[in-house]
């Protein structure tokens, strides 16, 4: 049920009028008002982003990002989130094919890598609270939790509402209504690997760069 | 630690007497509402009919029951901050004391922008898209529901914040440092962002609706060429609003972690940067300015091409000039603050955009102008308000560019001349349109049409009013007046503003008219029945329904052949002597069910809200949960669709022959 096996089975009419034909079917207005969404999103990030790179050297005399950031956890954190898209897209080949088993496991290590993912972030803010170097600290630290929080809180309300699909497919099966949820979940979960992306560039890599 | 956090009974203002008279007939008057609905056994009615509706036709009529409501919440402020500048000059105080004056202007532009202008264009857009583009509901019913009541929990909020505690005094752009917690420790910035953040969710939620609605929902054969204009300005607007509100969402949230957790975005300690706010704020705040006015530009539309009788003039030229303006909107921001100093360069670009973006609208003037020359144009109450419109924004957009060219700005920066120009814009421009839209398709929601008598001397006050009300303000800020002082020592500018405050009185005398309008039409409204579904004569598919139409809008949904697809019909009927078409077999119509969700989901945030402003977390996480567990019983329902049985709709046509005459 990705996009792609998903656009064949349309009529084609549909896909060539956008309009011509009358109004499109559910799951396609599902899905692209889904997208919309994740775009407005992404209009959300960027304006912290901006805030970041305004932020940057606003250190205030503390610490700054190349003092920080621990590139090691970092690249384990992204290869988890990166994993996860990957365990994610199996879940939906699972879904595809009416697979119970496939898919709860599937959306389990999708959850687990998620998870890991939340804990080494949670770790790694911890950690610098610790150190004194909290959102309070600087208007750079302020700018960094929020743009990494923010990112953190994502993924946080997509594991509940992974958790939330699994419970719905054990109790309504695979309805149309569950499928079009859980991909635009897949949506969801694949625009947080893009946006971390853009993160771990800006943030982690240009952070310690000299 | 207090289990009602920063919440007490000192939190009523006892001692002042205006905002406790005030507060006192709001809650009467919404006490005696709720009496009247409970003695009249209305509850149910309003339950099933209304409140938990997901029919767009109901919602749009919801939001603009709101937007009225708050344009007399709105109007009541503005009226106040008119008699204060009339009588403080030259040492003396008036009668409203700073910090109450200071909570009147900010609550009337926040009022005003997100909870009058904002629901009206999004009112319209609710009742009149889906039914021009022959469809049957927008993309998300439940979700619109959910906008709805969500923008009704910010005005809750907001109104709220008059008897329990008090308003932002910031102005209503809550510029920081002032907004900050060190300079505004009350809870008056935190009523306005949490309010502003739970309303902006709401119209975030409309935006991604209506794109997805309009970009794929349209009737069989209606391609991007042959939607009305109203459509074409509903879809800027709209992707304005997905593509500007995420911002401001991201703007507030900084601010409310600054208030909130110590953060430093904007704060003088930690190297904070105030000036980060203006930008963010800006850039949403431009695109703002088009989310209000294109809507009001595409009502123009239909009611200059319908009331000429004639096809909109330069059609493709009005769509291109739309979608110039929602992408050049992204690029002016900064003309709101030249005298940040950002340099002659930054300053020449944003001047020049500035200028630039006047030309589509320019373009706009001449196209509605050449579609009413060579017409037989009909001068009722919508057409007044559009001509009014065309001189007065036109005055309003020369004074825009003039204040384009940065060392002019300098001049008038913050200056009343300032404030003239957007009321200039914004009323002739977003109110002018908003009424005229009420005038114009009030018929097809009611079933009857408005008085045209009362309707005329309300547009004669409100545009005799406004010129009298603003333009002072231009001499004023020439003369060197700056906004928002509650008093001044020089005395030749009391003249000034003693005609503005009759200005006020005269638009107030306008507002007047309008209720008697609405009550004189609703008495005679067996008189003024629309039995043809059609009283204008119009050109698109909202009035190939009956007035008002059926829930489902369409027994069968129109195949567009062309622009002005209602006005082909008619032409066609007529080649052919008005012979009826056969009434084909109806099939039953799959439709939304009713959802309580919107409601729910709203009084949780207005707790949720509530809390937060108060620092009562425990009511904070109950009402986020609260939240969460209505979304969970809303995705795990049953059935969301009614099936109408084809023979229902057929006997709603036989009853209602006047779709099939034209």
């Amino acid at each position: 049920m990705n996009v792609a096996l998903a656009a064949h089975e349309i009529h084609s009419d549909v896909l060539t009028g956008a309009g011509e034909a009358g109004p499109a079917p559910k799951r396609v207005v599902v899905a692209y008002g889904f997208w919309i969404f994740l775009l407005s999103d992404i209009v959300m990030f960027s304006a912290l982003f901006a805030a970041y790179a305004v932020l940057v050297n606003a250190t205030a005399g503390g610490p700054t990002g190349a003092q920080l950031f621990r590139q090691g956890t970092v690249a384990i954190e992204t290869g988890c989130l990166l994993a996860s898209s990957y365990t994610c897209g199996l879940m939906l080949l699972a879904v595809d094919s009416r697979r119970h088993f496939a898919t709860y496991f599937g959306a389990a290590i999708t959850f687990a890598l998620g998870a890991a993912f939340l804990a080494l972030e949670f770790r790694e803010f911890a950690n610098m609270v610790a150190h004194g170097a909290g959102p309070q600290r600087s208007a750079f630290l302020s700018a960094f939790f929020a743009l990494v929080g923010c990112h953190g809180l994502h993924v946080t309300a997509g594991l509940i509402w992974l958790a939330v699909m699994m419970a719905q497919v054990a109790v309504k099966g695979f309805a149309a209504a569950v499928q079009r949820r859980l991909l635009c979940f897949a949506l969801f979960w694949h625009a947080l690997d893009i946006i971390w992306v853009g993160l771990f560039t800006v943030v982690y890599l240009m952070g310690v760069a000299p | 630690m207090n289990l009602l956090g920063k919440l007490s009974w000192s939190a009523i203002p006892y001692d002042q007497p205006i905002i406790m008279g005030a507060s006192a007939m709001m809650i009467v008057g919404v006490l005696l509402v709720l009496a009247l609905v409970t003695l009249k056994g209305w509850w149910p009615y309003l339950w099933h009919e209304w409140l938990t509706s997901v029919d767009h036709k109901r919602i749009g009529v919801m939001y603009i029951v709101l937007a009225l409501l708050m344009l007399l919440r709105g109007f009541a402020d503005a009226i106040m901050m008119r008699s204060q500048q009339a009588v403080a000059a030259a040492g003396a105080q008036g009668y409203l004391p700073p910090e109450h004056f200071d909570q009147i202007f900010s609550a009337h532009g926040t009022i005003m922008i997100f909870f009058m202008a904002m629901p009206f264009m999004i009112g319209l857009m609710n009742f009149v898209v889906p039914l021009q583009l022959g469809i049957r509901d927008v993309a998300f019913p439940t979700l619109n529901s959910v906008s709805l009541w969500l923008t009704a929990s910010g005005i809750l909020l907001t109104n709220i914040s008059l008897v329990v505690g008090e308003f932002a005094k910031t102005g209503w752009v809550a510029y920081p440092p002032l907004s900050e917690l060190q300079y505004s420790p009350g809870v008056g910035v935190d009523y306005y962002l949490w309010a502003l953040q739970i309303s902006g969710i709401g119209t975030l939620l409309t935006g991604i609706n209506f794109v997805t609605t309009i970009l794929k929902m349209r009737a069989p054969g209606m391609s991007y060429m042959r939607m009305p204009v109203f459509c074409w300005t509903a879809l800027a607007t709209n992707l304005l609003i997905v593509a500007a509100f995420p911002v401001l969402t991201a703007t507030f949230a900084m601010l409310l972690l600054d208030r909130y957790l110590g953060f430093h975005f904007f704060s003088f300690e930690g190297q904070g940067n105030q000036m980060m706010y203006v930008n963010l704020f800006w850039v949403w705040g431009h695109p703002e300015v088009y989310i209000l006015v294109l809507p009001a530009f595409g009502v123009f539309s239909e009611v200059i091409s319908t009331f000429s009788g004639k096809p909109l003039f330069g059609y493709r030229s009005m769509v291109a000039a739309t979608m110039a303006i929602c992408v050049l909107s992204f690029l002016v921001w900064l003309h709101h603050f030249f005298t940040m100093g950002a340099g002659a360069d930054v300053n020449g670009f944003f001047g020049i955009m500035t200028m630039i973006i006047a030309v589509p609208t320019g373009v706009k003037i001449f196209n509605w102008l050449f579609t009413m020359w060579g017409g037989r144009v009909r001068f009722t109450v919508p057409v007044l308000w559009s001509l009014g419109f065309m001189v007065t924004f036109v005055i309003g957009g020369m004074t825009g560019v003039l204040m384009a060219v940065p060392p002019a700005d300098f001049q008038v920066h913050n200056s009343l001349f300032l404030v003239a120009h957007f009321h200039n814009v914004i009323i002739g421009g977003t109110v002018f349109g908003a009424m005229a839209g009420y005038n114009y398709w009030f018929p097809k929601a009611f079933g009857f049409t408005l008085d045209e008598r009362w309707g005329k001397a309300s547009f004669w006050c409100w545009l005799v009013g406004f010129y009298l009300a603003f333009m002072p303000l231009y001499v004023l800020g020439l003369m060197g007046m700056t906004r928002r002082m509650q008093h001044y020592d020089d005395a030749s500018w009391q003249p000034w503003l003693v005609a503005a405050a009759v200005g006020a009185v005269v638009i107030l005398l306008g507002i007047a008219c309008q209720i008697v309008q609405l009550v004189v039409s609703i008495r005679t409204r067996e008189a003024r029945r629309d039995v043809t579904g059609d009283p204008w004569n119009g050109r698109t598919l909202e009035w190939a329904t009956p007035s008002p139409p059926p829930a489902w809008n369409f027994a069968v949904l129109p195949h567009v052949g062309d622009k002005d697809a209602y006005w082909l019909r008619k032409q066609a009927a007529r080649m052919s002597q008005g012979q009826v078409a056969p009434a084909g077999d109806y099939a039953p119509i799959e439709m939304p069910k009713n959802s309580a969700t919107g409601f729910v989901t709203a009084f949780f945030a207005v707790v949720t809200g509530f809390a937060l402003i108060w620092h009562v977390w425990w009511m904070a996480a109950l009402g986020a949960f609260g939240a969460f567990v209505t979304f969970l019983v809303f995705a795990f329902r049953e059935h969301d669709e009614v099936e109408i049985p084809a023979s229902v709709i057929a006997q709603f046509a036989r009853a209602h022959p006047a779709e099939a005459v034209p």
